[in-house]
């Protein structure tokens, strides 16, 4: 419990960290009052506005302030869309999130059988297969892939609509497009864009893992006792792969929430990598800033549950012994 | 007599590779009978642990039995299936390994782990399992056995884990227990007890056992019989009071002659120096005329070791590793350190040269005063040059991306005790010094066994013209022929170049063989220290007897 808790405390100083780099991006764009007023306001008006909204105030009470409108989601107004950031990033964050699902257990489904395969039949002709298929996932460019299924899916076969979001409905309060026809057909390429490279990392991250913990004397001394295959390779050898997997999980998982960006450009999926696409062109402060804080928090929290994790897995960390 | 339970014929194990076969074992006989321990004993590469996986079935890829027999009372295993071999696996056959930390799933309770195999080798659901699993613990002589079941083996100490080691092996009741070292990696007092608890369990249910050790003191207290191997070949085999008494092949003699023994110092390890040759007056050159003080000296010296905080809010506790008033080593005098697992002797001895900095107290040398005013570049280089250390593990304390001729070099050049033409000519008279061809230095660390890289060790550690070696377990990863030649090594430097030594071990017979004084370690406490011979042949503490006694003894007793 003791080590979760310190996790917990350190994620809010990372989180408050990145705040502040989100909060310093304000105050390096220049003047605020600047761009909100024209020409002819006159000197006290422009003084009088810089006191209302105060940024007369020391950086202190400024930084402290931005915080505390973030913590209630309040990251202020975009600049091009002239609407509340949050509201926007609300709208975009059920697409990605979808994407994000998707694609993630469509890859842990397909990576660890595949990953403990290979790692007991290293040799034989389907793991050799599968590892040089693997090497082709995580090389190949996402945009590359993405245009390459639309020729095929789209084009030729006609089988899937090439850009996207599909149908969304309401289910158990949950707004998605996964629970219709329509919407899977179009999540399925651009999770499949997704999922390729994951899968490729995983399977040879776990893989390796198999492969170590295979020799080590637990494993032999399992045979030794004469505990049948099966339940060695996914009872004894996958659990004890699992931390180092699970750690690549977590940050691979919230890389794909920060920066699908181009397979969410190739399909023209309405999620956040467009979003933030736009921002950047468009020199969007304050949804850049929030954006920033999204991609923090994401990370933040995808490594508390990687800890989380750990302390289910490995007992050793819940007993704090080395 | 009773009837045979296990018996190898002409056994012949080969590895293949592709620069040709490599034969591990070559026509092996032995035979193991029920209610009788059989000790399988040669050094690193002889091929006993080979034979105990080949029974079992269970050679490490790519082995294979390519002749002989292995019956199992009458059944040739080498004709079974792979799926047949595994049902005899925990059932007909157990086997115990030498590494209790290593040996069980760190991730799974020790009660699962051993219900999980009564239930699947007695077919019992998992409840009854259980009970019989706390039933098992308690036989092994694991104390509060029903609340230790749902502890982790990171909870348990080296013995008790070899117990539970020992409790999952006998799950399924086999008839024969391959033990390959079981004792090798713990301390003697409990080594003991683990040797016993093997023994009684042969006896009570009448169970083969066949003991692969190295250790010639294991088997000499354990085995009924002694199989002594050699090059995958059979030396020599009978009764084990008559192998170790009189043994009539050469090679057992040697290998018996070879074990330090804890009853007297022996002659072999202190014969007078051969050669001083011109390395030698190199070695001494830059020391001045020295006095018969103290080298060092440490006083009223603590180390504190950071323990885990028990809650958020609490405080990290402390762990005091080692405690002492005051201990002295004289210049020239070799100290033996001896203590068991976790008595401190390494951190003291790396606090005594400066490796690890004590919490409270002073360490003091003779030539550069007090350790904590070592504080100049220049005067911890000085000191670094005069203290030496050599490690236990030969295989990573030399850097395997080095030649050895550019391991030595380094440090000669760093402390620039020599022209720069002149190293390559110093590097080849270190290596024949320390009995290695000069040639030796354009190989790589993994091109030599454990004992010529020990060598290299030395060397190297030579190499500074150093006064004060510390030799933290130098010779325990080593085979006992290759240790006595690493003792002769070490006690001729000593003589030759008048080295100062704290020689620290775990070994009571190798440190009596080296030291002039010897210290005992309990607790982090010193208990006792006094002149060799004396504390031998009269200890006086309770704790040095309880670990003279219960040392094993090649001889019997």
């Amino acid at each position: 419990m003791y080590f979760l808790l310190a996790r917990l405390l350190q994620a809010t100083v990372v989180m408050l960290c990145v705040a502040l780099v989100g909060f310093l991006v304000f105050q390096f764009v220049g003047d605020p009052v600047l761009s909100l007023v024209g020409q002819e306001t006159s000197v006290e008006d422009r003084e009088a506005l810089r006191e209302s909204l105060g940024l007369n105030d020391p950086i202190l009470v400024q930084y402290a302030r931005y915080v505390v409108n973030a913590l209630q989601g309040d990251f202020g107004i975009s600049y091009s869309f002239n609407r509340d950031v949050s509201e926007m990033i609300a709208d975009r964050l059920p697409a990605t999130i979808e994407l994000v699902m998707l694609s993630g257990v469509l890859s842990l489904i397909l990576a660890i059988p595949a990953g403990i395969y290979t790692g007991i039949r290293r040799k034989g002709g389907v793991a050799q297969t599968i590892m040089a298929l693997s090497v082709i996932g995580v090389s190949i460019p996402s945009f590359l892939l993405g245009i390459l299924l639309i020729l095929v899916f789209s084009v030729w076969l006609n089988w899937l609509p090439s850009f996207g979001r599909g149908d969304v409905v309401t289910v158990l309060g949950v707004r998605s497009s996964l629970f219709t026809w329509d919407g899977l057909s179009h999540a399925l390429m651009p999770a499949a864009v997704l999922c390729l490279f994951q899968l490729g990392v995983i399977l040879r991250l776990i893989r390796a893992e198999m492969l170590e913990v295979l020799r080590t004397d637990y494993i032999r001394f399992a045979w030794a006792r004469g505990l049948p295959g099966q339940r060695i390779y996914f009872r004894h050898a996958l659990k004890n792969t699992l931390v180092p997997v699970v750690t690549a999980i977590g940050l691979q998982l919230s890389s794909l929430f920060a920066f699908s960006i181009i397979t969410e450009r190739v399909f023209q999926w309405p999620g956040m990598g467009s979003l933030l696409l736009h921002a950047i062109g468009q020199s969007d402060i304050p949804l850049l800033a929030a954006y920033l804080i999204f991609v923090g928090l994401v990370f933040t929290i995808s490594n508390l549950v990687v800890d989380a994790v750990y302390v289910l897995i490995d007992p050793r960390i819940r007993h704090g012994a080395h | 007599m009773t009837e045979i339970l296990c018996r190898t014929k002409d056994l012949k194990i080969t590895f293949p590779h592709r620069l040709g076969d490599f034969t591990a074992v070559h026509g092996f006989d032995m035979e193991v009978r029920r209610g009788e321990i059989v000790g399988l004993i040669g050094e690193s590469g002889a091929g006993k642990s080979t034979i105990g996986n080949a029974i079992m079935g269970l050679l490490s890829h790519p082995g294979k039995v390519s002749g002989g027999r292995i019956d199992l009372e009458g059944e040739n295993l080498i004709d079974l299936s792979d799926a047949a071999m595994a049902r005899l696996r925990g059932r007909r056959i157990g086997m115990i390994f030498q590494d209790p930390m290593t040996s069980l799933n760190p991730l799974m309770t020790v009660g699962d782990q051993l219900a999980e195999s009564i239930a699947l080798l007695r077919d019992l659901p998992m409840s009854e399992a259980r009970k019989m699993a706390a039933d098992r613990l308690d036989g092994v002589g694991i104390p509060d056995a029903a609340s230790r079941m749902g502890q982790y083996p990171h909870e348990f100490s080296g013995g008790m884990r070899q117990r539970v080691v020992i409790a999952l092996a006998m799950a399924g009741d086999p008839d024969l227990l391959i033990a390959d070292e079981p004792t090798t990696a713990l301390d003697v007092s409990v080594q003991k007890q683990v040797l016993d608890l093997i023994r009684s369990i042969c006896v009570e249910r009448s169970l083969g056992v066949i003991l692969v050790t190295h250790d010639m003191g294991v088997i000499a207290e354990t085995a009924d019989r002694v199989y002594v191997m050699r090059h995958g070949k059979l030396v020599e085999t009978g009764p084990t009071a008559q192998v170790i008494h009189t043994p009539t092949e050469q090679y057992t003699q040697d290998l018996i002659a070879a074990i330090p023994s804890i009853e007297r110092r022996e002659d072999r390890f202190r014969n007078p120096a051969q050669k001083t040759g011109e390395i030698d007056q190199w070695l001494l050159q830059g020391h001045k005329d020295e006095s018969s003080g103290d080298y060092v000296t440490a006083s009223a010296l603590t180390k504190d070791f950071a323990t885990r905080k028990k809650s958020f809010w609490g405080k990290a506790g402390t762990f005091r590793a080692v405690d002492i008033p005051g201990l002295s080593i004289k210049r020239g005098e070799v100290l033996g350190l001896v203590g068991e697992s976790g008595s401190g002797k390494s951190t003291l001895g790396r606090m005594m040269t400066g490796l690890v900095l004590p919490t409270s107290g002073n360490v003091r040398y003779d030539d550069h005063g007090p350790l904590a005013d070592v504080r100049s570049r220049a005067r911890r280089k000085a000191l670094r040059r005069d203290v030496q250390v050599v490690f236990q593990d030969p295989y990573s304390s030399l850097n395997g991306r080095m030649r050895v001729d550019h391991i030595l070099a380094e440090p000669i050049r760093f402390h620039g005790l020599a022209a720069r033409s002149d190293i390559p000519r110093l590097v080849g008279a270190l290596l024949e010094r320390v009995g290695l061809p000069a040639a030796a230095g354009r190989k790589f660390p993994h091109q030599f066994s454990g004992g010529q890289r020990q060598r290299i060790c030395i060397a190297r550690a030579l190499s500074v013209r150093p006064r004060f070696l510390l030799c933290d377990e130098p010779t325990s990863a080593l085979d006992v022929s290759i240790q006595a030649d690493m003792l002769a090594l070490l006690m001729e430097l000593r003589r030759s170049l008048g080295l100062t030594m704290l020689f620290v071990s775990h070994d009571l017979a190798v440190v009596r063989q080296v030291s002039d004084r010897v210290a005992v370690m309990k607790q982090g406490k010193i208990v006792e220290c006094r002149e060799a011979e004396a504390l031998y042949d009269s200890p006086e503490n309770d704790y040095t007897r309880m670990l003279l006694a219960t040392a094993p003894r090649a001889t019997g007793h």
